[in-house]
């Protein structure tokens, strides 16, 4: 652990580039002529200037890893007294009850599928400080990509317990209209881009809307959250390599909690994981200590800080543990031991090390917690009983949004289903629905 | 779980204590899980196959790669999640038994699966490679198409990828929404040189699956996921192959040809019944099987008999691989047909979650369009 926060870029691996020049002479008229109008320097390949006689190959061993960027101990404690942290009581008491909302609903609904109420879910359940540390970073204007784990984000930006809850139950009030699975929220109001289930995705479209801002010169940052998992799809490697050459101010956000669905970082990465991938492509990089909701704040305050100025995209690497499973169809004892999992979250759990430091600070106690606690879960019951009561969205909906307007074939085969219900809907759950 | 575990887990337990009473009266609006919206139909396995015992499907697929393990020293299988038996569990058990180098997860990546086993099966081994959702293929979809279905053709039959097997679980299973649920088939069967094969239950996945791994062309198996576990039936315990390209007529008829794969065979087979007692018509059944190549002269010869078709599936209706079928009925079978070509499909939209039930070609879609056919 560090307790200094030090952003990787080129210069810090020293690797000195400079425009080899006897190919700048050789580069043809129309590659300039193609080109002149480019800000971005000259058109020529660009290689490393030294030469050396010796043959050596470089290996891991050869490259210090980053080190992992820490602020809070897990006794609650600053590892280093120089530390300093700029949020003040209220809003650290604010942290905490997102984390806390995030952790309560994530628990209810997570019960809630097992009793058959709704179909899917997917708790944070371990990584609550990710998602709220960086979320508190960013401006609120700042456009969020998520992945699936990073519902702490819209807890903090205001997404209401029923926005969470109506989604869950795909019902009429959902967002989404009901239309994808549990957890897949967006909120065009909040700037955070409607999930999808296909992983890594995202992250190469975060890079283009991070250019369109920066065209616009709006001030606007990008964020994309991705897991350790998904950094293995050859679209993170897009998105890395569109951030680097085309200069794009975005923050491209990994939640490394350990595990891809059973899958071990292990088997899912080499060498120092995703941050060290940065500098390769020409992004800067930070590795933060994710359930040290202090660090994942002051990391991801930098780096937008850092992004913005300088147009070079900043990879974020949280180091977390997925305490949860990875969603409701998964029973993670088949691949992981029950001590390995309690030992995580008894010893690192995010929530309970920021209660530490609030506790030592005198902001917090017991008599606080039970009652935030009870608030919440009855806030989040309320919310549930309420969404159950709520019916599902018109059928005809099955048909909206598919282009912006309905052509014919498809207002075909909608007054075709119309017909069909007319005539055989006593076998169809009608009642459920909206008229 | 939770910070304060003891607290936590009380918040938890008297939640789940409202949840069962204080919200049972809603409990109508509730519909998450449906149920499953076929009956299955078993098989009955060729008694020359020897021994059965009753298996499902992921079982069944799993005592085939099992085989394909021990009969073949060059086969391996890998996928992401396949080390600990694979998330819907076809794996299990292989590891430990065949070692982790021959059985094993691989990074988190689609067109990284397809492409290593490209080349595992260029250089002479047997790759069963998994998809882990069908849905999730498509960042493979250049390795499959223009590398996997050409290699043969544009070297001359210089090398090729044939011992390379894609399986991956396919089609609706009842809360899967848009990316757990579609029917890419359609989008594959358009590329000459891949074989396509979608099982309807254990006894024919056991024996397609064995196929697809021994034939000397890059196969993909779509499973429809929904039969997993709900697909259970007598399956043969020893090695077995079923032909490749061959349909199945699963249910003869006189009065109209039905024509699905995967589980609307099992939608399909419930129609004819119900076809039968309310309006005594006699429907025959076909499994097509393979969707490439794919048995047109059984088709043709049951469209002749019968004079009516309906196909259905449960991928979109434009471009579905049921427009391939009507075309060549109609061009085949012209002057036998007493009503056009029917087609019961999904709609032309995304796979949507919560309208589920309205979105695939229900029995009871399917019922009204055999009525209409028959009383064209």
């Amino acid at each position: 652990m560090h307790s200094k926060l030090i952003l990787r870029n080129l210069r810090a691996v020293g690797t000195a580039v400079r425009c080899f020049q006897s190919s700048c002479a050789s580069s043809s008229t129309q590659l300039n002529l193609e080109t002149q109008n480019d800000s971005r320097n000259s058109s020529a390949p660009v290689f490393p200037v030294d030469f050396t006689s010796k043959l050596q190959v470089t290996t891991e061993r050869d490259v210090a890893k980053i080190p992992i960027y820490q602020v809070l101990g897990s006794d609650g404690r600053l590892t280093d007294s120089d530390q300093r942290i700029d949020v003040d009581e209220e809003t650290t008491v604010k942290m905490y009850e997102a984390m806390m909302r995030q952790n309560i609903l994530d628990g209810i609904l997570y019960q809630a599928q097992r009793q058959g109420r709704i179909s899917f879910y997917m708790t944070s359940f371990g990584e609550e400080g990710v998602a709220v540390g960086s979320a508190s970073a960013l401006e609120s204007t700042d456009l969020v990509y998520g992945q699936y784990r990073e519902a702490g984000v819209l807890m903090w930006r205001g997404f209401t317990l029923s926005d969470f809850i109506n989604q869950c139950y795909s019902n009429d009030e959902d967002l989404g209209r009901g239309r994808q699975m549990p957890v897949h929220y967006g909120s065009r109001k909040l700037n955070f881009i409607t999930l999808s289930s296909p992983l890594a995705t995202q992250v190469p479209q975060a890079v283009g809307s991070a250019y369109a801002f920066k065209l616009a010169k709006n001030g606007r940052c990008v964020i994309a959250y991705f897991g350790e998992g998904a950094a293995s799809e050859g679209d993170t490697h897009a998105a890395f390599n569109f951030a680097a050459t085309l200069q794009c101010p975005v923050i491209l956000f990994c939640r490394n909690n350990g595990y891809a669905i059973s899958t071990p970082s292990r088997e899912q990465y080499r060498g120092d994981a995703i941050a060290g991938r940065a500098v390769g492509y020409g992004l800067a990089a930070v590795r933060v200590d994710g359930n040290d909701i202090f660090a994942v704040r002051n990391a991801t305050k930098y780096a937008r800080d850092y992004c913005m100025s300088n147009n070079i995209g900043v990879v974020i690497e949280a180091m977390t543990y997925r305490v949860g499973h990875h969603s409701t169809s998964d029973d993670s004892s088949a691949y992981r031991s029950k001590e390995e999992v309690e030992d995580w979250d008894k010893s690192y759990n995010p929530i309970t090390r920021l209660r530490l430091f609030m506790e030592h600070s005198n902001w917090w106690n017991e008599e606080k917690e039970k009652l935030l606690a009870k608030q919440i879960k009855a806030d989040v019951l309320k919310a549930v009983a309420e969404a159950e009561k709520k019916l599902k969205p018109e059928i005809s909906e099955l048909f909206t949004d598919v282009y912006y307007e309905m052509p014919d074939h498809l207002m075909e085969q909608s007054a075709y289903l119309a017909d069909h219900l007319k005539k055989y809907g006593e076998h169809y759950p009608l009642d459920n629905y909206k008229k | 779980m939770a910070a304060s575990s003891k607290l936590m887990h009380k918040v938890f337990k008297d939640a789940s204590q409202f949840l069962k009473v204080g919200c049972r009266l809603q409990a109508q609006n509730v519909i998450c899980r449906h149920a499953s919206h076929f009956t299955y139909f078993k098989d009955e396995p060729l008694k020359e196959f020897g021994d059965t015992s009753k298996t499902n499907m992921f079982q069944a697929i799993n005592s085939a790669m099992d085989i394909a393990l021990d009969t073949d020293s060059s086969a391996v299988v890998f996928g992401e999640d396949v080390a600990f038996g694979g998330v819907f569990r076809c794996s299990m058990g292989l590891q430990e038994k065949h070692g982790k180098d021959r059985v094993f997860n691989s990074p988190l990546c689609e067109q990284g699966i397809v492409a290593f086993g490209i080349g595992l099966s260029v250089a002479g081994s047997t790759a069963i490679s998994e998809i882990q959702f069908a849905d999730y293929i498509f960042p493979a979809f250049d390795q499959i198409v223009n590398e996997a279905a050409k290699f043969r053709y544009r070297s001359g039959n210089l090398s090729n990828c044939g011992s390379l097997t894609i399986r991956a679980p396919c089609s609706a299973v009842g809360h899967g929404g848009l990316y757990h649920s579609q029917s890419p088939e359609a989008y594959f069967a358009h590329t000459p040189g891949l074989k396509i094969v979608i099982p309807r239950g254990p006894y024919k996945a056991k024996g397609l699956l064995l196929s697809c791994i021994r034939d000397k062309d890059p196969c993909l198996f779509f499973e429809p996921k929904i039969l997993y576990r709900t697909a259970e039936e007598e399956v043969p315990v020893n090695d077995y192959t079923l032909p490749l390209g061959k349909a199945d007529i699963v249910k003869a008829g006189s009065d109209i040809t039905l024509v699905g794969w995967g589980t609307q065979v099992h939608v399909l087979l419930e129609v004819a019944k119900l076809a039968e007692e309310q309006f005594n018509v006699s429907c025959e059944v076909i499994d097509i099987v393979s969707i490439l190549p794919w048995d047109k002269n059984t088709v043709c010869e049951s469209v002749k008999k019968t004079g009516r078709v309906m196909i259905a599936h449960e991928a979109p209706l434009t471009n579905g691989f049921g427009a391939e079928i009507a075309a060549t009925i109609q061009e085949e079978c012209f002057l036998y047909l007493e009503s056009p070509v029917k087609r019961v499909t999904g709609f032309d939209t995304p796979f949507p979650l919560i309208f589920e039930p309205f979105y695939i070609p229900s029995k009871w879609r399917c019922l009204q369009a055999v009525k209409e056919t028959v009383h064209y």
